[in-house]
């Protein structure tokens, strides 16, 4: 019983250590955590108003302003918003865009971003684990993680042509980097209370891989996996504008090369539009994996107001 | 339990160690010497490989051949051109973003109701990836700097504002009850207690908006074929010359490491004060 305790304490430490490699967790909490500019809404209902205000206001203030200062707008390039609204219908919705772009484009991505999970977290317990292979391999990976991931479609264009291979593997390159570093750095940092407390129990395998190491790490995997989602999206728009006759990238360069302004611009609005939604998808599998982890950063974060 | 409560607050106020390579209590030399082995078997790998017949030639040259490639572009002009142009491109884009970050972040991140109205659509705008405005870049500006320009401050923007806005929440308790009690103002409550406290979070800020303005700038010119050594890249590989486009994507990884480097060494030389740095020479 002693241990635990001590356990706990030693966790805390460490784990406020990494949080602040979470940038995620900045713009998070507004309506609980400051008490609104001074203005103390009494009822439930004014502070449901307020919180609505607060997340839909600005959005939808830009939006109007976009949509009345583009309304007459004469300009090729910046089309009225209506219409490119309007036209957003006929060119993804109305079309077999989505079953012929949209969902390559994603099918890519994910094995891609899987592929690279998988490789990431596996090599990174590895590497991590171990001083001597640490040692050995970091000057490589500092830099091989340096090089600017884009440069590497050409070089796999070689390698892989031009199909769906060349894809999955561009972004293979650049998710894998971000998750490799992170699990490392997350399995270095295991906390040695818990690390001696494992061996006491005779915790060893396959047991104290899952329960210990990757557990520990998979807050620093978790933002590893932030950081390879948003450079994978990169990596799957630009390996179709390079090389390809399917796919969001290639729509996109495609409705750029043919001066269709409008439809470009819907394209622009679906990858922000599928961007955001990755990135939701990502929070909400964080918010289910890591509980655990917000919830102790919770209650130190109690005990440190008290 | 308080006494662990009291021992994370200076922890997490420090940078992010994320990516660190500095350890505690480990014999450097030895590391050094594994690391050069390293490299030099990852160099050996890369030399066999293709002399092998692992892999054709024609798609992976052996690095010796690399190496002699990489000399003669370093005697070319043209190509120290291609690397000022990156490099223009890559600061001024940093510098913009920084600035714009430092500006915006304060503002919203001192004006509470400011933050809370503004919250959603920072976290909407932020994961828009940058090369959706591809496109438009090209459009808009051509292959100028100015599309290199807007992809890259876009991408850096979101990084330096985030870590701001992070960094000026993060003001400890008992120092804004001590400047409030001194009497200080707003000026002097932004300079002796927001920036400090925000400082480190500006320089990973910066740090990590460096890498992702490299990798901007590069992707803008490997796509869009504004000058500077992405397009160089592009012309190789059309070109078919395998060995200086190898050459040349070695040394856009240099680049990458340069740029951590410099971005690492800012962090110590500015935050020589702070406890995260200073601490580290005493365990």
């Amino acid at each position: 019983m002693l241990s635990a305790p001590a356990a706990t304490n030693g966790t805390k430490a460490v784990v406020s250590v990494r949080s602040e490699t979470d940038s995620q967790q900045v713009a998070k909490r507004p309506a609980a955590s400051s008490p609104g500019g001074g203005r103390r809404i009494g009822s439930a209902l004014g502070r449901a108003a307020w919180w609505t205000a607060a997340v839909f206001g600005l959005p939808f203030g830009l939006l109007a302003l976009w949509w009345v200062l583009s309304a007459d707008s004469e300009t090729f390039y910046l089309p009225p918003l209506s219409e490119i609204l309007a036209s957003f219908d006929d060119v993804w919705l109305h079309s077999d865009r989505l079953a012929a772009d949209v969902l390559p484009s994603l099918l890519r991505l994910a094995a891609g971003f899987l592929l690279a999970v998988v490789v990431g977290v596996g090599l990174g317990v590895l590497i991590g684990s171990f001083r001597r292979v640490r040692a050995f391999c970091e000057p490589v990976l500092e830099f091989l993680r340096a090089i600017p991931p884009p440069v590497l479609v050409p070089v796999l264009m070689l390698f892989a042509g031009f199909g769906n291979t060349m894809k999955v593997l561009v972004v293979l390159s650049g998710c894998v980097w971000p998750i490799l570093l992170n699990t490392v750095e997350g399995v270095r940092a295991v906390d040695e209370v818990l690390t001696e407390t494992c061996r006491c129990y005779g915790i060893r395998g396959p047991a104290r891989l899952w329960h210990l190491v990757v557990r520990s790490a998979s807050p620093q995997i978790v933002t590893g996996l932030r950081q390879a989602l948003s450079v994978g999206i990169i990596l799957m728009v630009i390996s179709e504008m390079f090389a390809a006759n399917n796919g969001l990238g290639y729509t996109i360069i495609q409705f750029q090369r043919t001066f269709a302004v409008t439809d470009m611009w819907t394209g622009i609005l679906l990858l922000g539009l599928l961007g955001f939604l990755l990135a939701m998808l990502l929070r909400l599998f964080e918010r289910s994996a890591l509980h655990w982890y917000f919830g102790l950063r919770q209650s130190q974060r109690d005990d440190g107001q008290r | 339990m308080t006494r662990a409560a009291t021992a994370a607050p200076p922890a997490a106020t420090a940078p992010a160690p994320a990516g660190r390579s500095g350890g505690t209590g480990r014999p450097r030399g030895g590391n050094a010497l594994l690391g050069l082995l390293g490299f030099a078997a990852f160099l050996a790998v890369l030399e066999a490989v293709p002399r092998l017949g692992l892999v054709s030639a024609d798609y992976l040259p052996p690095t010796s051949e690399i190496a002699v490639a990489l000399n003669e572009l370093l005697g070319e002009p043209r190509f120290w051109t291609a690397v000022t142009d990156t490099l223009r491109g890559w600061f001024l884009g940093l510098a913009i973003a920084v600035a714009l970050g430092v500006l915006v972040g304060f503002v919203l991140g001192t004006v509470p109701v400011l933050r809370e109205f503004t919250a959603s659509t920072v976290e909407f705008l932020r994961p828009i990836p940058s090369v959706a405005l591809i496109p438009l870049a090209v459009l808009l500006f051509g292959t100028d700097l100015r599309s290199v320009l807007l992809l890259v401050v876009y991408a850096a923007f979101w990084q330096v504002l985030v870590q701001v806005l992070y960094g000026v929440r993060d003001v400890d308790p008992v120092a804004r009850d001590t400047a409030h009690t001194f009497g200080l103002g707003r000026w002097a409550r932004i300079r002796h207690l927001l920036w400090p406290t925000a400082l480190p979070y500006l320089l990973t800020g910066v740090r990590l908006a460096a890498a992702v303005a490299l990798i901007l700038a590069i992707t803008a010119e490997l796509i869009i074929g504004a000058p500077g050594l992405g397009n160089e890249i592009n012309r190789a590989q059309s070109g078919g010359a395998v060995d200086s486009m190898y050459a040349l994507i070695i040394v856009t990884g240099l680049l990458g490491v340069a740029v951590n480097v410099l971005a690492r060494w800012l962090e110590r030389a500015v935050l020589s004060w702070h406890p995260s740095v200073r601490g580290e020479g005493t365990p």
